[in-house]
């Protein structure tokens, strides 16, 4: 069998499962394992399309010509591989964690809810297969439109207004930005295929790449570089399994995956390292890196808190990419999949919280470790993997980006990662403290722990977390086919 | 009956066919006949079309007359392309009249509906197929007297106004043309396009020419509605009856257009527009003004009808600034966006002029809670909404893409930031409708969705804006090779 039909099959799969779930809203036991069947399909076609890959093979898959030399073609290399891992195993596990969280809360609309749910999968995983520039930013675009209804699920005001910075912002850019930048590319280069090595040989001037990678960074608003952030925490009135899934793994990891791709891909490593006209963007990422923490730092809002968390995780990624040295390259590509599975953790541990106790502020929490011990426990497991404690999954990733830092005498990048770091420890070690140290305040609310599907999506979550290490040699071959040598 | 005789049938049929409906003089039957004759219309387009793919012209003489002394009709891939998007859109429309007359024309008058339908609809192939520039000012005021009743047809009263202030418009923009015309006929003497293109140049710096690429340009961007002569447009488009308003805002002002390119690049031809006067710079100008201020001005509006009227104006700037920039990938884009924004109107007006009906106006307030009554006509609204914006996956992004793509070309940044600010503004402006029909309860109790009749047209003219977004081969394919021509004829 050809390989390659595994890609558009795992991309269709979801999107004929979200419509079978939207007509089954009467039934919502059989719509739950459509859900199910859907991800363990997808999980299965993206498994099987691993080995090739790891074999050097770049599986290809042409649908049409949109316009001529402009083909919509999937071809998978080892990031998109990587994405569409990523993507693929945390679906089933937030699918039952949402049907926790949607029945536990008496959510309205789940139907619509999981279709588009659903949607959004077959979105992200269209631009990890991407073969071209045209095809990523048709997924990407998609990708803005299916989430919207599910960032306006409650259809009230606040919902409406946090819609229309999501969309504004994410649309705003990419439909002005991100679309001169892949108009320019084509002009500049006659092509959009994602190339090994990069597109922009010979003739380009440094400030028109300079220029250019601007237009792709601010363009690509999924990567909440600043200021394009907004849109972020504004998100965040969506159910949390929303936030989980999408706001700290595909949606965002869209962005930041596109980025690292299109520096990867479109612009190369060794062209443009070195180039004069490339180096604010280290700065950039640096300076959100540091700003995002202290705006988490003094968010009282859990989830606000990790949103703010999430930008600056994402600034690790594009700022590891953007360091341009073969050890930090790999480093952005694991963190794409560390801060995953992280933070959809903490994510989830938020909204077991919120619907086993309501409670949303990071000061209402004192001595709920002790009311929900199972919650806290991931929540400290994923927190401590972010602040990068082996042998949780953030430590990996946070070294190679460091030791690509080191390899390439960024001196700066080095100290932002530092200071970041005691940053990320000062905002998520204070939750971890007053939940198990504090003494709960008065008049106790009592409850237990959140619903078992819940709890069962964080198990598994947060086992990703703790035994990361018995995949890294896997991941390492993966992504070691991203640089030369 | 033979094919050579295919783009005089094109006119003739639906020109005979309306006729024979006042004599029938019944609703059904007009109904009938007029599906029919536009069928036969866009039977006869496809035919012309596959012919003249690949630089075949058809050159059909009438009555035999050999040109340049007969009017001669002639085919090439350019107005082949805007006479399937023509026949298409009636074929389309004409379907879904049924009902939208029905409910919004007197009983009494549906045969009268159908004849002026059919009469507006040869009007417009006449304008397109004709070689002969007072062959042109005939067909235009065929279609501009129809439209003018079709328009106060509407149920309002300010349906009589609206047509009164277009049939003053557009007259004065059929007078300006016909004066172009004789200033074209007193230095060529000939009124044959091809003809008068090859002895244009003989002449090209004598006043006359100079005053009829004046007034036909001020004449035909009335018909056009460029910005700032879309006064009438708004009015008429919101006060015409639904199937009207979708017929004309998919096929009127993009005829008026074809002829105005064709006038500039076969007619006028170089030196004169390319090289001595600043007319494209005119021209581009307002078409980014156009683009800024209508798309505002839709912004602001609150009746979605009007507010689509103002977005035509504005999608009617990018049709003028394709052309502007005067290279391939502009021209492509201007040839392409006159299908890819005739279909995503005329679905629109289709499918707002349903809403109208069952929910008893357009106005935002009205439409609120539209999404929970009318599921799949809201949905619909919303994906010909995208292709305004040029959402990648709809038609409207082939044609930003070649803009963009031409003005780079031309090393035109600001334009560039123009049409972002544009598209900007676009998706602002279909985002006040999804607000209002997703975010707002609904007012209206026990609405249902409505008719198949009018529902599946609206929605097969939807499914086209994606379509014609993923599958560009014919639309093009052919606006490729139409800019080529019009290229080729200016070198």
């Amino acid at each position: 069998m050809n390989t390659a039909v595994l890609m558009p099959l795992a991309v269709s799969i979801p999107v004929v499962g979200a419509a079978a779930v939207a007509m089954l809203h009467r039934a919502p036991d059989i719509r739950e394992s459509v859900s199910f069947l859907s991800a363990a399909a997808v999980l299965a076609c993206v498994t099987m399309l691993l080995p090739a890959v790891l074999d050097g093979g770049r599986p290809e898959w042409v649908f049409l010509e949109l316009m001529p030399g402009l083909p919509l073609a999937f071809r998978l290399e080892p990031l998109g591989m990587l994405f569409a891992l990523v993507a693929s195993v945390l679906w089933p596990v937030s699918t039952l964690y949402s049907i926790g969280y949607m029945r536990g809360n008496n959510e309205p609309h789940q139907s619509r809810f999981f279709a588009c749910f659903a949607m959004a999968i077959a979105c992200t995983l269209g631009i990890a297969f991407s073969a071209n520039l045209i095809t990523l930013f048709l997924f990407y675009e998609l990708l803005t439109l299916v989430t919207y209804p599910l960032v306006t699920h409650h259809r009230d005001e606040e919902s409406r207004s946090a819609g229309r910075i999501y969309l504004g912002i994410l649309m705003g850019t990419s439909l002005t930005l991100l679309l001169v930048a892949v108009v320019s590319t084509w002009f500049l280069t006659g092509t959009t295929e994602f190339t090994p090595g990069g597109v922009l040989q010979g003739e380009i001037s440094n400030a028109a790449i300079g220029g250019l990678l601007a237009l792709f960074v601010f363009g690509i608003g999924k990567a909440a570089v600043m200021p394009m952030h907004r849109w972020l925490p504004a998100a965040m009135v969506a159910p949390t399994p929303v936030s989980a899934l999408l706001h700290a793994v595909a949606v965002v990891k869209a962005g930041v995956f596109s980025v690292v791709k299109v520096i990867v891909y479109i612009f190369g490593v060794e062209r443009i390292s070195g180039l004069s006209s490339v180096d604010w963007l280290p700065f950039i990422t640096g300076f959100t890196i540091v700003a995002a923490s202290v705006v988490a730092l003094r968010s009282d809002n859990l989830k606000r808190r990790l949103a703010y968390s999430t930008i600056s995780q994402l600034s690790y990624v594009v700022l590891a990419a953007a360091l341009l040295t073969p050890l930090s390259v790999i480093g952005a590509a694991l963190h794409i999949l560390t801060h995953a599975v992280s933070k959809i953790t903490l994510f989830f541990a938020a909204g077991a919280i919120y619907t086993a106790a309501h409670k949303t502020k990071v000061s209402e929490l004192d001595g709920i470790g002790l009311r929900m011990p199972w919650t806290m426990a991931a929540f400290t497991i994923g927190a401590l993997s972010l602040i990068g404690i082996p042998p949780a999954a953030g430590f990996f990733s946070k070294w190679f980006i460091m030791l690509g830092a080191a390899e390439g005498g960024r001196w700066v990048a080095l100290g932002v990662l530092l200071t970041s770091t005691l940053l990320n420890a000062a905002y998520f070690l204070p939750i971890i403290y007053a939940a198990y140290f504090r003494r709960e305040a008065e008049p106790a609310h009592d409850h237990g722990e959140a619903p078992a599907p819940m709890l069962g999506a964080m198990f598994a979550s947060t086992l990703m977390v703790l035994r990361f290490a018995t995949g890294i040699g896997l991941l390492l071959t993966l992504t070691r086919q991203l640089v030369p040598n | 009956m033979s094919a050579e005789h295919l783009p005089v049938l094109l006119v003739v049929v639906p020109l005979l066919a309306a006729p024979l409906i006042v004599l029938f003089r019944s609703g059904r039957a007009g109904w009938l006949l007029a599906v029919l004759a536009s069928m036969v219309s866009l039977a006869c387009a496809i035919g012309l079309f596959v012919q003249v793919r690949g630089g075949t012209v058809i050159s059909y003489a009438i009555g035999n007359w050999a040109p340049p002394w007969g009017i001669e009709y002639r085919v090439d891939v350019l107005n082949a392309f805007v006479l399937i998007l023509v026949s298409g859109v009636a074929t389309i429309v004409s379907v879904y009249a049924r009902t939208s007359v029905i409910s919004e024309v007197p009983s009494d008058r549906h045969y009268l509906f159908y004849a002026m339908f059919l009469l507006c609809l040869s009007g417009l192939l006449g304008m397109t197929v004709t070689d002969d520039v007072f062959n042109i000012f005939v067909f235009l005021e065929i279609s501009s007297l129809s439209g003018y009743v079709l328009i106060a047809l509407g149920r309002e009263r300010r349906a009589l106004h609206a047509a009164f202030q277009y049939l003053i418009l557009g007259t004065i923009g059929a007078t300006f043309y016909i004066i172009g015309v004789g200033f074209l006929y007193l230095v060529t003497g000939t009124l044959n396009i091809v003809d008068m293109a090859g002895r244009i140049q003989a002449v090209a710096d004598h006043r006359p020419v100079l005053a009829a690429l004046a007034f036909m340009t001020v004449g035909l961007s009335l018909k056009a509605a460029l910005f700032p002569l879309h006064a009438w447009l708004p009015s008429a488009y919101s006060t015409a009856p639904g199937a009207v308003a979708a017929f004309m805002a998919g096929t009127a002002t993009k005829v008026s257009l074809y002829v105005f390119i064709r006038l500039l690049f076969g007619v006028f031809g170089a030196r004169l527009v390319l090289q001595d006067l600043p007319l494209l710079e005119a021209l581009s100008l307002l078409s980014i003004a156009a683009m800024l201020v209508a798309s505002l001005v839709a912004v602001m509006e609150k009746d979605l009808k009007r507010l689509l009227a103002y977005s035509s104006v504005a999608q009617i700037g990018y049709i003028t600034l394709g052309v502007s920039l005067a290279n391939q990938d502009g021209l492509t884009a201007a040839v392409v966006h006159l299908f890819n924004h005739g279909i995503a109107k005329a679905a629109l007006f289709m499918l707002v002029g349903g809403a109208a009906l069952r929910l008893g106006g357009c106005r935002l307030e009205v439409l609120a809670g539209m999404g929970q009554r009318m599921p799949l006509s809201a949905f619909c609204i919303v994906i010909a909404g995208l292709s305004l914006i040029g959402v990648p996956g709809t038609a409207g992004f082939i044609t930003k893409w070649h803009l963009v793509l031409a003005a780079a070309e031309a090393g035109q940044w600001l334009t560039i930031v123009a049409i972002g600010a544009s598209s900007l503004l676009a998706a602002a402006y279909v985002w006040r409708f999804v607000e209002a029909a997703y975010f707002t309860a609904p007012r209206h109790h026990g609405v249902q969705e409505v008719s198949v009749g009018m529902l599946a047209p609206a929605v097969i003219m939807t499914v086209a804006c994606v379509y014609f977004g993923l599958d560009t081969s014919f639309t093009l394919g052919a606006a490729r090779e139409a800019a080529e021509l019009l290229l080729g004829a200016v070198k």
